[in-house]
């Protein structure tokens, strides 16, 4: 749909790491039996990725999958898709218990680029993003507001946020990386 | 006077003078300084006034315990009070005032406060309660008020940035001198995840000041050396200008770095707040001189002894051009060896010791230094400035013997260990009589979630006082620390220090010991306060036995320094006028923080835009475009109403209203709570959590609900929607849906986990808009699409479709009582359908609506709303809602507790329509009242005003109100007392609470 627009349609600002909005994102919320075979499958035809362990987000040839909870995945597809995406899982899932919900509209996506992409993130987030390494997903809170991350490389990192944060989450970070701010921890 | 020295001062660089004012006076440092030293070298000794007595105060230490030398500095945006000169590096353009006096620093008025001293004793302002009333508001509030403060507000907005920074380390090591250095080198070399901070901007604490060799180098040169080691290990990191301001549970730490305070505007944060979580904690915070008890012992150029060597070794700043060195201990000694090699006048060391035995005291008699043992002051002669002392025998009453001239004086009454950090969170103390101090009692250390200690103590800050052992406990303070954190064992040996012999400090706590009433009312204990001896012996006398209670009647040990020169001496004198032992009196609380941190750093990031997170629809910025005025709901901003050029708020909410009933009015209703439950026991907990039924609802229909808590309180209402056979979508209020998310969360993985249900909050995924009015239907059907005729889609049903081009999910439900209908798009569309929609509307009429025309069109149909007619003690019930709460079932949240006597009493206030005899609005929450009075001589109350507006629709006020027996006093008037002073009353009679078309026509159409 041409109409459709993400949060902040893709505003960016460079400091001394670089912020910008990754545009729409489709998510999809997947509660279920993470151990049913069905929910394995769901995961595999949505986004090609492996189901992902405690704490880990896997990535496959259409999208990725982060663990949540115990009962909950985040899978990050195509956002054009995702519509689809979520009928096709339903259907799949139809003999179990599980809820297959798209939540791409309700979220705001920002990619991090930089090599002191760890320490900005520290400034906001109490997580202990020094140990993180790409394939971990971390659900926690940026300043005031709850977050996840994962890192993609040691230089890149997404953040996603509530939609309606999207403003403030995307003034946070440009404070965060203001030229003269950089603490040297990398 | 003081005055910089020709030669020395290993901290500053004399090629790099910086320029400063001190009250508008120009001044020269160099880079290096603290603002004392610079302020000492151009002999400015007197810094400021006491806080009660205004007595003149000068600088008295040479680092964070300083109590006297705090500042107004900065200008503007940069101003900030009570800045303390010994912590501030001095840099080009600083531009400092003194605090506490008027009109002027040389000449204070104030300052007969102190000759009035006998009439401001201890507790003096707790005594003045006890006078009669009005003399506390006439008498000595404005005297307290005028007398009493230290700098001055800023009167600006602060300009800087702050910001946090959460860090994670198995060690943290806090303090960096050679104690927290050789802590640092063992948990570093262990391979251990090492943070080092160390307040000051440079290494190795004082001890290249007090001498001594440390593997056969001077400590700079061993300073230096580790620093290099430390920094060639990648798990070690190293910050200076980073205060360790508190410990607290769980191995969190605060560390407080002031990146930029003296390079003000370079547009770096001026401060970072550290948020640490350590696994061990080592505190090598060192230890601080405490000063002698003796008569004037407050007089500008009374300093600490270490003070003194301090300033001529770091700063190369003389004190004074004759020093006399006061002492009960050897380590004073160092200090006149200090200023006899640096060419300056000890005249005499007065030990108050039997006798001087050791090697420091054989060295300055070598250099030709009289001392006297069993000496003490007798008093320091001078005003603003010492100009001698007179001395006297320690044992006796203070009969001067002697007078000596003397420019300043150097004192120590011995050493206590900085315990602050080690305390913070539980650790406890021991009373060491050997060196008269309370140091850090190892065996009961803070303790962590497992029982097992998580803090350890380096060097002097465990009552080491020797540099060998300093050396020896700090390597092994590193290496426990390391060990309980899960590094490897460590072979290496760490740094030694040949042992040195001492003669052991003598307790002095009042100089002479037998000093009368009139010296010592003039012996201070705490210079910030103006607190002396003969206060706390007062306040003994008075009954006060707890210190703590003496701390706070006396004022002994609080403001900014928090007592870190004045514990220790007043706590000995208090015991004394007790009679019991030092340990039997115990100190105060030591709480975080070590030294006051900035609120900006506490603040960190959150100012201005990102103050609060604000939530916004996916239309906000057409709102603000539109000029809309904002109401917070939540932390939502939501549009009020939105007046048109020369319209008032008020106008522009009739107009809204008007328009809506009679033609189209759009209302972004994205705020509204969105909630999934699927499941097999979908509908069975939604049972439980509705008062009415929810499982028996059709797929495609929609039903009004109420959920109460447990205790059977009205908490949230909203529509529900049965989606397909085990999937309900439920709306809750704008500021509930996260509440009643957690809330269904909570009761199924705490209370009904084996119930397979699960929930999905899906709010933000939906922008959602009320399209409302007679023309409602027109509207969409002009866009086109689903069929959205009375008889596809008739009231309280939904359906999913097209709405134009847009995927849309269309509920029939009314909150004004119009058509109406609620669409639902992905929030990605919400801008472009609400653009569409008002496109579209144009030829039938339509405008926005905000959220005070909701209010006003719901209480025209007598609909609540959470939070006006409910607040936490409301019961549906009492808002005639009884027709939404199940009979039926066996049981829901709340319902038992609504049996109780108290919810089902015919006394409780219940809800009825309020209207005025004269048409006039009731004002918000008033009371009805009827005759006679309650048992506090109020006026007997009989109900309340819950929402009230002027309804344009009927042209007259309108209101709800909960009203005893309410409901069967249809038609009575009641009498509204008025708040606005005018003493009247405003009648109003009970009517039904629907006011307009009472039987939904116009909704169901």
């Amino acid at each position: 749909m041409s109409n459709a627009v993400s949060a902040l349609q893709g505003a960016s600002f460079d400091g001394y790491c670089k912020v910008e909005e990754a545009g729409l994102v489709g998510m999809i919320t997947l509660r279920g039996d993470l151990s049913s075979e069905g929910v394995t499958k769901a995961v595999k035809t949505a986004t090609g990725a492996e189901m992902p362990g405690q704490g880990q987000i896997t990535e496959g040839a259409k999208g990725r999958a982060g663990w949540m909870s115990p009962d909950e995945l985040l899978l990050v597809v195509d956002h054009s898709k995702a519509a689809d995406l979520v009928a096709a899982a339903t259907k799949t899932l139809a003999k179990e218990h599980a809820l297959v919900v798209n939540v791409s509209d309700a979220r705001a996506v920002y990619r991090l680029t930089g090599d002191a992409v760890r320490e900005v993130l520290a400034k906001l987030s109490p997580a202990d993003t020094a140990v993180m390494v790409p394939g971990q997903l971390r659900r926690t809170r940026v300043a005031q507001i709850p977050a996840a991350f994962y890192l993609t490389d040691d230089q890149t990192a997404e953040l996603i946020c509530f939609r309606s944060v999207a403003q403030y989450a995307f003034d946070l970070l440009k404070d965060a990386v203001q030229p003269g701010s950089e603490v040297g921890i990398v | 006077m003081s005055t910089r020295l020709a030669k020395g001062g290993r901290l500053i660089d004399r090629t790099k003078p910086k320029n400063f004012t001190f009250n508008g006076k120009r001044m020269k440092g160099y880079e290096g300084d603290t603002l004392a030293a610079a302020l000492l070298g151009e002999d400015q000794m007197l810094v400021g006034r006491s806080f009660k007595y205004h007595r003149p105060r000068g600088i008295v230490a040479s680092g964070a315990e300083e109590p006297n030398a705090l500042v107004n500095m900065g200008q503007g945006g940069r101003f900030e009070p009570n800045q303390r000169v010994t912590t501030t590096e001095l840099f080009d353009g600083l531009a400092c005032t003194s605090q506490n006096h008027w009109p002027s620093l040389e000449f204070d008025v104030g300052v007969v406060n102190n000759y009035a001293a006998r009439f401001l004793p201890a507790g003096f302002y707790y005594k003045t309660f006890m006078a009669p009333a009005p003399a506390w508001k006439h008498v000595f509030e404005p005297i307290i008020r005028k007398s009493a403060g230290l700098g001055k507000v800023p009167t600006e907005a602060d300009v800087d940035r702050y910001e946090h920074f959460y860090h994670h380390t198995d060690v943290l090591v806090i303090g960096g001198g050679v104690a927290g250095l050789a802590a640092a080198l063992a948990a570093g070399r262990s391979g251990a995840k090492v943070l080092v901070m160390e307040q000051t901007h440079h290494w190795g604490g004082r001890a290249p000041v007090d001498g001594g060799e440390i593997d056969g180098q001077s400590p700079d040169d061993w300073t230096a050396a580790t620093l290099a080691e430390l920094e060639s290990m990648d798990n070690v990191t190293l910050r200076t200008r980073m205060m360790g301001s508190g410990v607290y549970d769980h191995g969190y730490a605060l560390g407080y770095e002031r990146v930029a305070d003296h390079t003000p505007g370079d547009d770096r944060p001026r401060h970072r707040l550290w948020r640490i979580r350590a696994q061990q904690i080592v505190t090598a915070t060192g230890s601080i001189e405490r000063p002698l008890s003796f008569a004037g012992n407050d007089i500008p150029g009374v300093m600490l002894a270490a003070a003194v060597r301090d300033y001529a070794v770091n700063w190369g700043v003389s004190v004074g051009d004759r020093t006399v060195v006061v002492t009960n201990n050897d380590d004073a000694y160092r200090t006149a060896l200090v200023l006899k090699e640096a060419g300056l006048e000890v005249p005499v060391i007065l030990d108050a010791r039997d006798q001087a035995t050791g090697p420091l005291a054989e060295a300055a008699r070598a250099a030709g230094i009289r001392v006297e043992v069993g000496k003490a002051i007798a008093k320091v002669n001078g005003g603003k400035r010492v100009t001698g002392v007179s001395i006297c025998s320690q044992a006796g009453e203070g009969s001067a013997v002697e007078d000596i001239a003397c420019d300043a004086v150097a004192m120590s009454g011995g050493w206590s260990p900085v315990v602050h950090l080690w305390s913070h969170c539980g650790g406890k103390l021991i009373w060491d009589d050997e060196q008269s101090h309370f140091r850090p009692d190892p065996d009961r250390a803070p303790t962590g979630h497992d029982g097992q200690s998580f803090v350890v103590t380096a060097g002097a800050a465990s009552g080491a006082m020797s540099l060998a052992d300093v050396l020896s406990d700090a390597y092994a303070a590193g290496q426990q620390a390391a060990k309980a954190a899960g590094g490897k064992a460590v072979r290496k040996a760490g740094p030694k220090a040949d042992p040195e012999a001492t003669q052991p400090m003598a307790p002095v706590w009042i100089m002479p010991q037998g000093a009368g009433h009139q010296k010592r009312m003039k012996m201070w204990l705490d210079y910030q306060n103006d607190v002396k001896v003969s206060d706390v012996q007062l306040a003994a006398r008075e009954g006060y036995e707890s210190v703590e209670h003496t701390k706070r009647y006396t004022t002994l040990g609080m403001a900014t320094d928090q007592g870190k020169l004045s514990n220790i001496n007043g706590l000995a004198i208090l015991s004394d006028a007790l009679g019991q032992p030092i340990p039997a009196t115990g100190t105060t609380t030591f709480r975080p923080p070590y030294t006051p941190i900035s609120f900006g750093a506490i603040a960190g990031e959150a100012r201005h835009e990102i103050f609060q997170p604000l939530r916004r629809t996916p239309m906000h910025g057409w709102h603000e475009d539109a000029g809309a005025y904002m109401e917070p709901v939540g932390h939502w901003r939501r549009p009020y109403c939105y007046a048109k050029p020369g319209e008032t708020n008020e106008q522009a909410v009739h107009r809204e209203v008007l328009n809506t009933r009679e033609k189209l009015g759009l209302l972004d209703a994205s705020t509204l709570g969105k909630l999934i439950v699927k499941g097999p026991d979908a509908g069975k907990f939604l049972d439980m959590m509705y008062t009415n039924m929810m499982s028996n609802l059709a797929v495609g229909k929609c039903r009004y609900g109420l959920m109460c808590s447990e205790n059977g309180f009205l908490s949230d209402d909203g529509v529900v929607a049965r989606i397909d056979e085990d999937t309900w979508l439920c709306h809750t209020t704008s500021g509930g849906a996260d509440r009643i998310y957690a809330w269904m969360e909570e009761w199924l993985q705490t209370e009904w986990w084996d119930w397979k249900v699960y929930v999905a909050n899906i709010t933000e995924q939906l922008a959602q808009v009320a399209v409302v009015g007679p023309n409602a239907r027109k509207l969409l059907e002009k866009l086109g699409g689903m069929d959205v005729s009375k008889e596809t889609l008739p009231f309280m049903q939904w359906k999913d479709g097209k709405i134009g081009a847009f995927d849309a999910r269309v509920y029939r439900i009314s909150f004004s009582g119009e058509l109406s209908y609620e669409i639902a798009v992905p929030a990605s569309q919400g801008r472009a359908f609400w653009d569409a929609l008002l496109e579209a509307g144009e030829e039938f009429g339509v405008m926005p609506y905000g959220t005070e025309c909701l209010h006003i069109m719901r209480a025209e149909k007598g609909f609540i709303m959470i939070g006006d007619e409910t607040d936490g003690t409301v019961i549906p019930q009492d808002l005639g809602l009884n027709w939404a709460i199940s009979k039926k079932k066996e049981d829901f949240l709340g319902k038992r507790a609504q049996l109780r006597s108290h919810m089902t009493d015919p006394d409780r206030w219940k809800l009825v329509g309020l209207e005025t005899l004269d048409g006039s609005v009731l004002p918000d929450g008033a009371y009805a009242v009827e005759g006679g009075e309650n048992q506090y001589g109020h006026r007997n109350m009989i109900g309340r005003v819950t929402s009230t507006y002027y309804s344009p629709t009927l042209k007259k006020g309108i209101a709800m109100g909960l009203v005893k027996h309410g409901p069967d006093r249809m038609g009575d008037v009641l009498s509204f007392p008025t708040v606005d002073g005018s003493n009247t009353e405003m009648k109003a009679r009970i009517v039904d609470p629907v006011f307009y078309d009472k039987d939904g026509e116009k909704q169901n159409v």
